[in-house]
Parts: structure tokens; C-alpha cells; sequence
């Protein structure tokens, strides 16, 4: 026991006096965790709270154009500027660059005969069905384009979000137009005005409900989502750190002289996973606690901790021993610093990538859904997003921690399997 | 008549490093007496520290025995390994710690108890003139003062056995006339001394016996007095047995 003491404290040691390495080790996740969870919630607001700023040329004389752009107002998604005096569309794109504006939309000119038309077709089948059958009503619908301008760093699904709110009012202004239509036709022009807002108010409201194992119903936020995905990363990223030490020490004299010692080897493996192991939780502490207390602060969503502290600590502390495990294992079989470094580093990378870490696993294809199971880091997620997002406890963690103990006890067996064969032990 | 146990044995030796032509040991045998200043000498290539390698249990042998004080060197036993200790010509310590941390560490690893490990690192700063840097990290010491922490960690344990390889290459005359004294103060305690250098002149004020190795074969051995009453000094008999060409 003495001789893993001083082991320890040996090891503790070096890391304290390694200034850069422990800024890296503490500052640097800290701050992915900030920045990730910063951009991820600004975007959150942008597309769910904040009106998107779109400049409208309205280039119709009619009334369809007019009740577009108040449908869009109506929608309540977009802050409409409007730009009166514009009918070409290179002048709309020279606005948009000058208004600095992400969005347009160009209203052609004949939009309301077009949309007449085609609510008078529209209206004509109605008839027919009901054996009604004005002379009057034309019967071929007539297609239209508005043009909508957007700025390239617009990505997809934003677009399609914005595409969806505009398809909206469009089918708001029709289907006024067919009940104006169908109300002329039957001699009720004068009710119109009086249900215009019923028809057009919705009395329904999708209410969002998490479906959480504790019956909690916060609605999860950037942070819950963010905290605990980047954690898991910060601390696979030790590799950095304790691979290469750990190829400096059996590059060193100092290991030299450890293998002609009374001592097995495996002592200071032992040593390294406890004192690193010991340096993940810290990670997790200092990240979880800047979340909880400094990010309400700077005006980010504050992190909820979950009420079984026991079950946070357990998948934590298996966490850490995993990617210590996965460093020794790096350090061992790697013979340069740089090996160490540079696989360590990108094979990081992609275990977060196919572990759910950097694209949610639920929108992977189908083939990525089994590869996940080899990444430590998708069992640790699904373990953290048990706890933080679905408010479950220890007993419903067990499915996901017995892969990530699998995983750590191969992984053990593999570094020892190294070190035999390197004749380290 | 008393006998004198033997501290080495070595028996038929045979060593070849993976991949290799030529045996590195070939079949080596030597036998070193308790309590000796024993000198291992050849030019760069002959073998020295690869059977220095092969004595502290670094390298495994491909053939023969050796048998360090009463034990088997190829069962390895922690008795066996508490019975020497070993001083390599690379630094071997971690220079971010300071000379009493090292010491804490190394000691406990060679088994020794907190008590024992504080008052001996005490004695040993001491008399290696390390007291008052003490507590320095070993990164900021000058090359003569890394080769006595280097020492110092080395015999911690008061070995029986002592492997020292090149233990004063790079150091001022003070420093080599510190660890000269050491090692014979060591010496004069029981301890067997079992070096390597290419300073023969040091080789000659240290060692009562060497043996001169070449192409992983002892060429010559026997008592230092002796081999150089019959010619005049170390260096050439050096020369004489090993040749004046470049060895590497």
C-alpha cells in the first residue's frame, strides 16, 4: 500500500507542476462546453424564439398580396420588412445584402388574379360535390411562384423551418379567398367579415411534453443537452495528456531503472488510473458546477443536476475509468509521443462522431446504428441522457453501463496483453 | 583457508538482440567475488552494457545462467532484485521532482519503509552534497549534480550488489572525485562494485579487478595490479587487445 502511495503521490506531482498540461486538461473543455452549449442555444432561440428578419417586395395591386404578408405576419415567425418601391429581383438581392438581412421574398406581380383563379377552381369542385353548380366559377387553376432569397449560410433544416411557415400563409390566403368565394356564391357576403378571425384562429394548442422517466416536465435545454455529451469528451481527451506521458516514461531512464526494481510494473499503471481517473472527475465537477452556478449567469439555461446523485457519480466514475483505460491502452501500444497524440486525438474524434456525441444517434443511418455499440463514449452518453434528460435512476442505467464496463474491462485486458508483450511487466 | 562466495556467476552466457546476424554474448562466462571493485572494460560495441542489461534483468539471455549473490537471475524473485542496485548512464529519475521526492518514491519501490527512506536520503544528500537543493526539482541542476541524484537513487536500498555504467561521464573533477570516494566507501561497507566506463585512468584508481570485453567475448581478466605490471599502464593494454580501429 505504501508503494502505491508514493506512486500516487509521484504522479500527482509530476501532473501538478505541469502548468500547460493542466490548463489543458481543465481550461480547454471548460471551454468547449461554453462555446458548444453558447452557439447551440443561440441557434435554439433564433429558430424557436427570436422573429427571423425577412425583407418583402410586394410587387401585387391586389388584395391576396396584402393578406400574404399580413398571413406572415400573422404566423408570428418572421419580422417583416417591407420594401415597397422594388420590382426586380437583382434590386430585392442588392437590399438583402444591404440590409443584411438572411431572407427575402418577392411577391410577383398578377398574384392575386392567379390566386383568384385558382380559388375559384377550388371553390367550383366544392359546388360540384354538392350539386351546386355556379355558371360563373372557372374551373382551371392557375400555378404561381413566390420567390424566396436566402443568404448560403442558411443550412437546410432552418430553410425547410422557414419554407414551412410560408407554405402557411399561402394556404391562409387561399383558403380565405375559396370561403370568400363560396360565401359570394351563396349570397352571404356580409358573414364574412363577421367569421373571418373564428376560421382563421386555432382554438388547439400543441402542448410539448418530454416523456421523462421521473415524471419531471422541464423541457430540456441547450445546456442539458450539451453539458454532459462534451464532458464525456473532455474526459476521452485525456488521452492527450496521460498517452504521451505515459511514452515519455518508457522512453525515459527513469523506467529503465523501474524495471530493474523490486516492484511490478503494474503498480504504476494501477497509480495512473487511479490519480486520472481522479483528474476526469475533477473534469466533471468544474464542468457540472460551471453549468449549474456561472451559465445562468452569462445568460445560458442553467443545468438541472439529477435528483440520484449516487447513479451520477457511478456513470462518472466508470466513464473515467474508461477513457483512462483507453489512454493506458494508447500509451502502451504507442512507440512516439506523436503516435500517441495523433491517434489519440482522431481516434477521439471518431468515436464521438459515431458515439452520438457530434450528430444525435437517432438521426444516423441505419448501418451507424451498430458500429455505435463499439464507442465507449455512445454508452456513456445514453447513461448521462438518462439521468439528465429522461430523469431515470440506477436502476435504469444498468443497459447502458454494462457495455461501458465491457468495454473498460477489454480495453484493461488489451493493455495488458501490451505491456506483456513489450516486455514492460 | 576462508572461500569467498562469488556475488556473479555468470555460466556459457549467450545473447542476440532480435533480428541480428551475430551473437552480441557469446558464450560468456565470469565469475566476480563478493565484496570486488570490479572493472568491465572494451571499446564502443563490445557488449558491456548489453550484459550490464542482461545482469539487472532488462534483457532476457537466449542461453546459459546467471546467478547474482545465492539466487537464479532467470526466476527473478523480489529478494533478487532488493539485492543490487543499479546506476545507468542515462538520467533515470523523473526531473520534475525534486531529490527527496525521487528518493521517496524510488525507496518505497525498492521496499524500504518511510523511516528508513527519510534518514537514508538524508545521509545520502548529505554525503553527495545535495542537502541544499534538496528540495529542488532535479530539472534545474547542473549535469555533475543530476550523475549524484542519479547515484543516490541508485544505492538507496545499500545494495550488496552495485551495476554502475559510465556513473561520472560528463562531470567536472569535483564531481568524479565525490563519486570516486562514494563508491569506495560503499565498497569498503561490502558492497560488490561492478562498472563500466572508457575512463580507464578512473577505471585504474577504482577497480581491483577488470576483465576486457570484445565482440561479446571476455578477452582478458584477471587482477588490474597484474595485468598492468606486465605492461605499462591500462591504456595500452587496451589498445594491445582491442586494436587501434574505429569501433563504431
Amino acid at each position: 500500500m505504501f508503494k502505491l502511495l508514493a506512486t500516487i503521490k509521484k504522479d500527482l506531482l509530476i501532473l501538478l507542476r505541469d502548468k500547460v498540461g493542466i490548463t489543458f486538461l481543465f481550461i480547454m473543455p471548460v471551454l468547449l462546453v461554453l462555446i458548444i452549449t453558447s452557439l447551440q442555444n443561440s441557434a435554439f432561440d433564433i429558430v424557436n424564439k427570436n422573429k427571423v428578419p425577412i425583407l418583402v417586395s410586394n410587387n401585387d395591386n391586389g388584395t391576396a398580396g396584402l393578406q400574404f404578408v399580413e398571413a406572415l405576419e400573422k404566423i408570428g415567425m418572421f419580422d417583416i420588412r417591407s420594401i415597397p418601391d422594388i420590382d426586380r429581383n437583382t434590386d430585392l438581392v442588392a437590399a438583402m445584402h444591404k440590409e443584411e438581412a438572411l431572407l427575402a421574398i418577392s411577391i410577383p406581380a398578377g398574384f392575386s388574379e392567379r390566386t383568384q383563379q385558382r380559388a375559384l377552381a377550388t371553390a367550383a369542385k366544392a359546388f360540384e360535390v354538392l350539386d351546386l353548380e355556379p355558371n360563373s366559377l372557372s374551373r382551371s387553376p392557375v400555378a404561381d411562384t413566390v420567390l424566396l432569397f436566402y443568404h448560403p449560410v442558411l443550412q437546410e433544416n432552418y430553410r425547410i423551418n422557414i419554407q414551412n411557415g410560408i407554405q402557411s400563409a399561402l394556404k391562409m390566403v387561399e383558403s380565405k379567398q375559396v370561403l370568400q368565394i363560396v360565401y359570394q356564391s351563396l349570397n352571404e357576403s356580409d358573414s364574412i367579415a363577421a367569421i373571418d378571425e373564428e376560421i382563421f384562429r386555432s382554438d388547439i394548442t400543441v402542448l410539448e411534453q418530454p416523456v421523462s422517466r421521473d415524471g419531471n416536465k422541464t423541457i430540456p435545454n441547450a445546456t442539458q443537452h450539451n453539458i454532459p455529451a462534451w464532458t464525456i469528451f473532455a474526459m476521452f481527451f485525456i488521452v492527450i495528456s496521460l498517452g504521451s506521458s505515459l511514452v515519455k516514461e518508457k522512453l525515459s531512464g527513469s523506467h529503465l531503472r523501474l524495471k530493474t526494481l523490486p516492484t511490478n510494473y503494474l503498480l504504476a499503471m494501477l497509480s495512473k488510473l487511479i490519480v486520472y481517473t481522479a483528474v476526469c472527475l475533477a473534469q466533471v465537477v468544474v464542468i457540472f458546477s460551471l453549468g449549474v452556478w456561472f451559465f445562468p449567469e452569462i445568460g445560458l439555461p442553467a443545468l438541472d443536476l439529477p435528483s440520484d446523485l449516487t447513479a451520477l457519480f457511478l456513470v462518472s466514475f466508470i466513464t473515467a475509468m474508461c477513457a483512462v483505460t483507453y489512454a493506458i491502452c494508447i500509451g502502451v501500444f504507442a512507440n512516439t509521443q506523436e503516435q500517441a497524440n495523433g491517434f489519440g486525438a482522431v481516434s477521439i474524434v471518431i468515436l464521438a462522431a459515431i458515439g452520438g456525441i457530434l450528430v444525435p444517434g437517432f438521426a444516423m443511418p441505419d448501418s451507424f446504428q451498430v458500429i455505435m455499440a463499439i464507442s465507449p463514449l455512445h454508452w456513456s452518453l445514453e447513461a448521462f441522457y438518462v439521468l439528465f434528460l429522461e430523469g431515470g435512476n440506477l436502476r435504469d442505467l444498468w443497459q447502458n453501463l454494462l457495455p461501458l464496463l465491457a468495454i473498460t474491462v477489454f480495453l484493461q485486458v488489451l493493455a495488458y496483453i501490451g505491456l506483456k508483450k513489450k516486455n514492460l511487466i | 583457508m576462508e572461500v569467498v562466495k562469488p556475488a556473479l556467476r555468470i555460466e556459457g552466457l549467450n545473447f542476440r538482440y532480435k533480428g541480428a546476424a551475430n551473437l552480441c554474448i557469446a558464450d560468456l562466462n565470469l565469475e566476480i567475488n563478493r565484496g570486488a571493485r570490479f572493472g568491465l572494460l572494451g571499446p564502443n560495441g563490445a557488449g558491456k552494457t548489453t550484459l550490464m542489461n542482461l545482469l539487472c534483468g532488462l534483457l532476457s539471455p537466449d542461453g546459459g545462467k546467471i546467478r547474482l549473490m545465492d539466487f537464479d537471475a532467470d526466476n527473478p524473485k523480489v529478494r533478487h532484485r532488493k539485492c543490487f542496485g543499479y546506476v545507468p548512464q542515462d538520467f533515470a529519475f523523473y526531473a520534475e521532482l525534486s531529490p527527496v521526492e525521487n528518493l521517496n518514491f524510488f525507496g518505497a519501490w525498492y521496499g524500504l519503509p518511510s523511516e528508513k527512506i527519510k534518514k537514508r536520503s538524508a545521509e545520502l544528500l548529505k554525503i553527495l552534497g545535495l542537502t541544499d537543493v534538496r528540495n529542488k526539482p532535479v530539472k534545474t541542476f547542473s549535469g555533475g549534480m543530476k550523475r549524484r541524484i542519479n547515484l543516490a537513487i541508485g544505492v538507496i536500498h545499500k545494495p550488496q550488489i552495485l551495476f554502475l555504467d559510465e556513473p561520472t561521464v560528463g562531470v567536472d573533477v569535483q564531481t568524479r572525485n565525490a563519486i570516486i570516494s562514494y563508491l569506495k566507501e560503499l565498497n569498503n561497507a561490502g558492497a560488490t562494485l561492478i562498472y563500466t566506463s572508457h575512463q580507464l585512468k578512473e577505471a585504474e584508481e577504482l577497480c581491483e579487478t577488470i576483465a576486457l570485453i570484445d565482440e561479446g567475448k571476455i578477452i582478458v581478466s584477471g587482477s588490474l595490479k597484474n595485468l598492468i605490471l606486465q605492461n605499462s599502464d591500462l591504456e595500452s593494454l587496451f589498445l594491445k587487445l582491442t586494436g587501434k580501429e574505429f569501433r563504431d
